[in-house]
């Protein structure tokens, strides 16, 4: 079974000259499809460095990164774009627009491939919506919402498109101990019934457990444990 | 992706977030509201303008017109000799020729006493070079010693005529002379004059003493029925002095408009306001729009990271601006009617609100805000997907 996110010999510095400043050295690691990976490492060590890499939001030079077939590192920006509109992300802050709605920022993802009609985006956003517990907040604006319940939204958004590919960077850090491991809990369970690959960046170690894999990263190496 | 959408989602994007942020919305407004109404001002007092300073030569009853060349427009003519209209006679195709003096004078206004200057016409009362109904049917009184009629439209300064004739209040000075009024007339006030009056040829020697009947300040001539208007001009233009025009009506329109849209500051200043008002909403406008962008950086990077491209956020900024334009430019025509006719009561002339003004103010404010989304979608670059996480 070939591996939807490939990365071989990955490396990358931010700045110049003599202020170059590695923090991704040699990164090699294959993830298969529907598996749970889990990254966790020291603050600066570079995960979400690696995240916005994988993600198509950084540009990489040395080495290969392969996510969905697609060759990332000294690609255009068109590649980008369509690598990004297959994968569903989870900010750590929740990055919702204030002046939309629950549903309509959720709807928001649908309307960029827009193959559906505008009943069926909503119907669909509806649905997403109810299956992380917020079926009576549709309508309410992110700052009439609590943190959890906005981190679900985020959850929300980023699965409506059946993304292949979900990137999460410590999604239950703004949350507490109950509500962290259930929109943890959520995530995982829509995400086995489409069989979709997760990559979660995390320090929060009472969410371990959901994970098929668990990867360290330090100092810009990988580490399995 | 139909066409429809690819406008249809940034402009619901773009319309949602105006009206999320009301207060800001309402500033904008007001912004885009004031500059409209600048522009409307601007281009209706300068329409009044032109409208008024060609409201004599519009209602002046000739096929062609001989002017001095030197003379800049109706209302500041420099003289010529009566000879010089004279020997257009000679062409068989004129039927007719007749003088026009003019002259700015002092008027006294009956009730105050105090003088105010307004324009002397002077004409043979036999001749009906006006197209003015009401100068018509009164001229048999011009030829009487020492009589006028007075434009209606003059300003209120002149004092109430209407009730000062029914009251038999009729006798007053002009230039120090002593004349009296014998009926009303409707011509029209111009920039240059705040009032008229017309009267005899002879009258018009009494009021001015140091004018000559030899020297006219425009000559008026009447061509036979069916006789081309073009070719007696080509004629006369060889046959007459250099030193005069020969004008047909429209010419004369032209002459006249041409003189305050150009030769006076005026058409310049109006010009300048007009312009300050677009950039003063251009200023407003960019400024909504580019703080707009800055706070919304991470929204829109959250967007650029999901997929979205840059050119949705583009169309997003010039909905916004487009969206800008519309809601400012409806209140500021409505405002603008109401100044209209408030300007209408009080400077007694005519500023109609036209279909092609309407047009026009709106091509201009579109096109302000447009450059100010221009302007704007540089500060775009500054969403990078990759602060997200
Ligand atoms: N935009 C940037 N410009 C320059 N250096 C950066 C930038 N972003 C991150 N770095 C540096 O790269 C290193 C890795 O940062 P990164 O954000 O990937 O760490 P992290 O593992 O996600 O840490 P944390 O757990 O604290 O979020 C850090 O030393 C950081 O200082
Ligand atoms: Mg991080």
């Amino acid at each position: 079974m070939t591996a939807i996110i490939d990365v071989d010999r990955l490396s990358f510095s931010f700045g110049s000259g003599v202020l170059v400043q590695p923090v991704l050295k040699d990164v090699t690691i294959a993830i298969r499809q529907g598996e749970i990976v889990l990254i966790t490492g020291p603050s600066g060590s570079g995960k979400t460095t690696f995240l916005t890499i994988i993600g198509g939001l950084r540009q990489a030079f040395h080495g290969s990164v392969k996510v969905l077939d697609q060759q990332l590192v000294n690609s255009d920006e068109q590649v980008k774009i369509k690598v990004r509109q297959q994968i569903g992300y989870i900010f750590q802050q929740h990055n919702l627009l204030k002046s939309l709605t629950a549903l309509q920022n959720v709807s928001m993802t649908l309307e960029m491939g827009n193959t559906l009609t505008e009943q069926q985006r909503l119907e669909r956003s509806a649905q997403m919506l109810t299956a992380v517990g917020l079926g009576d907040r549709l309508h309410y604006k992110p700052d009439q919402l609590s943190a959890g319940q906005r981190q679900r939204v985020s959850i929300a958004r980023a699965l409506v498109g059946q993304p292949k590919i979900v990137l999460a960077d410590e999604p239950t850090a703004s949350l507490d101990k109950q509500s962290g491991y259930e929109a943890v809990s959520i995530l995982k369970q829509l995400a086995k019934e489409s069989q979709t690959t997760i990559l979660l960046v995390t320090h929060d170690y009472r969410i371990l457990d959901v994970a098929d894999r668990v990867v360290e990263l330090e100092d810009g190496v990988i580490k399995a444990v | 992706m139909t066409l429809i959408d690819w406008f249809y989602f940034p402009a619901r994007l773009a319309w949602r977030q105006l009206v999320f942020d009301r207060t800001k919305l309402v500033a904008a407004i007001f912004g885009v509201l004031f500059a409209c109404v600048l522009v409307f001002m601007q281009l209706g007092f300068r329409d009044a303008l032109y409208a008024s300073a060609i409201s004599t030569a519009l209602k002046l009853n000739g096929d062609l017109f001989l002017m001095h060349k030197q003379s800049e427009a109706l209302w500041r003519p420099v003289k010529f000799k009566r000879t010089e209209l004279m020997r257009a006679l000679g062409n068989p195709a004129v039927a007719g020729v007749y003088p026009l003096y003019l002259g700015l004078a002092p008027f006294k206004n009956i009730e105050t006493q105090t003088k105010r200057t307004l324009m002397v016409y002077g004409f043979d009362p036999d001749s009906q070079i006006f197209s003015v109904e009401t100068i018509r049917d009164q001229q048999a009184g011009l030829k009487l010693k020492d009589t006028v009629l007075f434009d209606e439209y003059s300003r209120p300064e002149f004092g109430p005529l209407r009730q000062l004739l029914q009251a038999g209040r009729n006798i007053t000075e002009i230039n120090d002379y002593k004349i009296a009024i014998i009926g009303l007339i409707k011509l029209g006030v111009s920039f240059a004059a705040d009032g008229n009056v017309v009267t005899s040829e002879l009258n018009f020697m009494r009021i001015f003493p140091k004018r000559d009947r030899g020297d006219i300040d425009l000559g008026i001539i009447k061509l036979y029925p069916g006789a081309s208007i073009k070719q007696t001009q080509a004629e006369l233009r060889l046959r007459l002095n250099e030193f005069v025009h020969v004008f047909t009506y429209e010419e004369l329109l032209q002459y006249e408009k041409n003189y305050w849209a150009n030769m006076a500051p005026i058409g310049f200043i109006f010009g300048f306001g007009t312009i300050m008002g677009w950039v003063v909403g251009l200023v407003i406008v960019y400024q909504i729009l580019f703080t707009d962008i800055a706070n919304l950086r991470n929204e829109f990077a959250t967007l650029k990271a999901i997929g979205y491209e840059q050119g949705y956020f583009i169309r997003v900024v010039f909905a916004s601006a487009f969206f800008l334009a519309v809601l400012g430019f409806v209140p500021g025509c409505a405002l603008s009617i109401g100044l209209y006719h408030l300007a209408e009561s009080q400077i007694f002339m005519p500023m109609p609100m036209t279909l092609h003004k309407v047009v026009t103010v709106f091509a201009f404010i579109l096109s302000m805000c447009a450059m100010a989304g221009f302007l704007a979608i540089r500060k775009l670059k500054a969403a990078d997907p990759a602060d997200m996480f």
